[in-house]
């Protein structure tokens, strides 16, 4: 592909999100030389920007999942709490259960795909719209994952989640690493099939995709079960980066970060097209947002501020009015 | 057909939260050694004020088709700003809810004009406005301030006695006057109808001349009022603001509104329901604090419950409407 007609077409969008990470890379090394500094110790490199790989895995990983179910043009508010729900058993099981880093990667897994495939039963076969059906997952979740651990921080000792949540390989971090092999593995399964296809042609026009013989229904609810198994399995890293559940904190804002994630990445909420790769980058973006923060000095609780306005400002420029003044405005000048 | 049977078929879902809430009561009276009192009805109230002005709220929005995640952000802001307002800069408590209400009001317009003006989905643009808010009130002060004014004190002695040693306070006042209001608004005034019809098609409303976009944009500030209220009432109840205060209560008032009867594509629900859907947490609440053996994250997973039964029965209804 030349790189003009690169430029016009769909995955053009991912530049955004890669672009807005640059600006960010700039100003922190423009306030702090040594955040961009990579030190290698031990065999493991550490630094501002391994710091943001690491950290931004959880929101990665959520966000692949989701932009699978917009593209089916839902959305999954229950992935906070499915993460705490999934961290609060697996934490349970090597706790209490003496359950070895399977048992409790099999514990998450199983949380995330049951909760899952409660939404995907609600949205797909009973016909929910898909931000009721995530509700009552995201309320009673909360709860749930409060009465499994019972409303308190469970800390555990395994040397196998330490490593999943803080362990390094070939110089990078483990989780880092794991998400990025997923991202590829999805992208793969998914655009190399015939997979990607029917999700999109499905969030397209749902009413089309079942005249034209493809189990809308199916195509939606394994969606939504694929976002499960995603928040589940990010559930199990955020506990294991801890080395504790918490009930309460774990997973907050989630679903938010993951939706913003995904439409910053250029799959819009209408469904249809979708960019795993621009996910990753949104989510990437996000992660560096909150890293600047922290190099500014503004105090955590004030750092949803400036993410919020990001998110306006995505929305703002994407908006269907905005973009065709813009338009305009580009046309009157070239003529 | 007989008009009670007409009324029943009408108000399926105002019947069916009704018939929840008289079940729910009378099985924890029978359960629990003293539950049935006007006591604990009072009670039900006055604790639940500040969250049933923001489900009030939230039914007005949930009319046009709409939802609002920020209210439970927006009530955390506008009680440490009243409290910083009133102990920093002795501002009066009249002034001071007067400035909070302006704020939160200005927050839904803005809100609403990016909604109806840009076609931006409500639940992104709110989920915004709610980090934006609790950013705001952290901004505002970390920590929770007393708020120690003679006017509070009035306020606080002002009360209904219902019957000797059982009294209404003042915030379950204002909860009652809130809905009150609101439930003439939404059904018994031109704006109200307009409201319902913008949820119930909006391309109808548009070629029927309604002001859709006006709608839209002045449910989302009185939205943002409602929600400024809540956190106003909430200061009242603790005498403090806290600007942590009123987390995950959006989520509390969305699934009031809908165990209440409103449905959430829009055009359909009752602001009555609303109110008894207010009893209805209540009563969960209180009768696992009577309990004492369960654990009050219950409450959450009943309410979740709740609401998945309701949008069930929501949705065999429409199914059989169309």
């Amino acid at each position: 592909m030349s790189g003009r007609k690169f430029l016009h077409s769909d995955g053009a969008l991912v530049l955004w999100p890669v672009a807005g990470i640059a600006v960010l890379l700039v100003l922190n090394l423009c306030l702090s030389p040594h955040f961009l500094v990579l030190t290698l110790q031990s065999g493991h490199l550490y630094g501002g920007p391994v710091d943001i790989l690491s950290e931004g895995s959880r929101s990665c990983l959520v966000a692949l999942g989701m932009t699978l179910v917009i593209a089916t043009g839902g959305v999954d508010l229950s992935v906070g709490s499915v993460m705490a729900m999934a961290g609060g058993a697996a934490a349970l099981a090597i706790a209490q259960g003496h359950a070895s880093l399977a048992g409790a990667m099999a514990c998450a897994l199983g949380v995330g795909l049951a909760g899952g495939a409660l939404n995907g039963l609600l949205v797909a076969y009973a016909g929910i719209q898909p931000i009721v059906a995530t509700l009552v997952l995201m309320v009673a979740g909360r709860g749930i994952s409060q009465l499994i651990t019972g409303g308190q921080v469970i800390a555990f000792q395994n040397a196998g989640a330490e490593y999943l949540g803080t362990g390094f390989i070939f110089g990078l971090p483990f989780s880092a690493v794991l998400v990025v092999g997923l991202y590829a593995l999805t992208q793969i399964g998914l655009r190399r099939t015939a997979a990607g296809l029917f999700v999109e042609a499905v969030g397209d026009n749902e009413t089309a995709s079942r005249f034209a013989g493809l189990s809308a229904a199916r195509v939606k609810f394994l969606a939504y079960v694929f976002c499960g198994a995603c928040a589940g399995l990010a559930g199990l890293l955020e506990v294991a980066n801890i080395r504790s559940a918490d009930p309460y904190r774990a997973g907050e804002n989630m679903e938010l970060n993951a939706i913003f994630a995904v439409v910053v990445g250029g799959t819009a909420l209408s469904g249809g097209r979708f960019l795993l790769f621009g996910s990753l980058a949104g989510a990437l973006l996000l992660q560096t947002l909150t890293a600047t923060m922290y190099n500014l000095g503004v105090p955590p609780a004030i750092a949803p501020v400036p993410k919020a306005l990001v998110i306006v400002a995505v929305c703002v420029a994407q908006a269907g009015p905005i973009r065709r003044w813009l338009s305009r405005c580009l046309q009157r000048r070239a003529a | 057909m007989k008009g009670p049977a007409v009324w029943l078929r009408r108000n399926a879902t105002l019947a069916a939260t009704f018939a929840v809430f008289a079940l729910l009561f009378l099985t924890a009276s029978f359960l629990y050694h003293g539950f049935f009192s006007l006591r604990v009805f009072a009670s039900l109230l006055a604790d639940n004020a500040f969250l049933g002005i923001a489900a009030v709220g939230m039914t007005l929005v949930i009319f046009t088709g709409g939802i609002d995640l920020s209210v439970g952000a927006v009530a955390g802001f506008t009680g440490i700003l009243v409290a910083t307002l009133v102990q920093s800069h002795h501002v009066h408590p009249l002034l001071a809810w007067g400035i909070a209400l302006a704020a939160g009001g200005l927050l839904g317009a803005a809100m609403g004009l990016l909604i109806a003006g840009l076609r931006q989905p409500a639940f992104l643009i709110t989920l915004a406005g709610m980090f934006l808010a609790r950013g705001a009130g952290f901004w505002i002060n970390t920590d929770s301030v007393g708020i120690d004014h003679p006017f509070y004190d009035r306020m606080a002695r002002i009360q209904l006695t219902l019957e000797p040693r059982v009294h209404l306070p003042a915030a379950a006042l204002i909860f009652l006057l809130v809905a009150a209001a609101a439930f003439v608004l939404a059904h018994h005034t031109r704006a109200g109808r307009t409201l319902l019809a913008v949820g119930g098609n909006e391309q109808s409303a548009l070629l029927m001349g309604l002001p859709v976009n006006a709608a839209k944009i002045g449910v989302y500030t009185l939205n943002g009022m409602c929600a400024a209220g809540a956190g106003i009432v909430a200061t009242l109840y603790t005498g403090s603001g806290n600007p942590s205060m009123g987390v995950g209560m959006e989520l509390d008032a969305i699934a009031i509104a809908v165990i209440g009867g409103a449905v959430l594509t829009g055009g359909r629900g009752h602001m009555f329901g609303t109110v008894i859907g207010v009893l209805i947490f209540g009563t969960i609440q209180s009768a696992l604090l009577f309990d004492g053996r369960l654990s009050p994250s219950w409450t959450r997973i009943v309410v979740g419950a709740l609401l998945l039964g309701f949008v069930l029965l929501q949705r065999l209804l429409v199914r059989r409407a169309a």
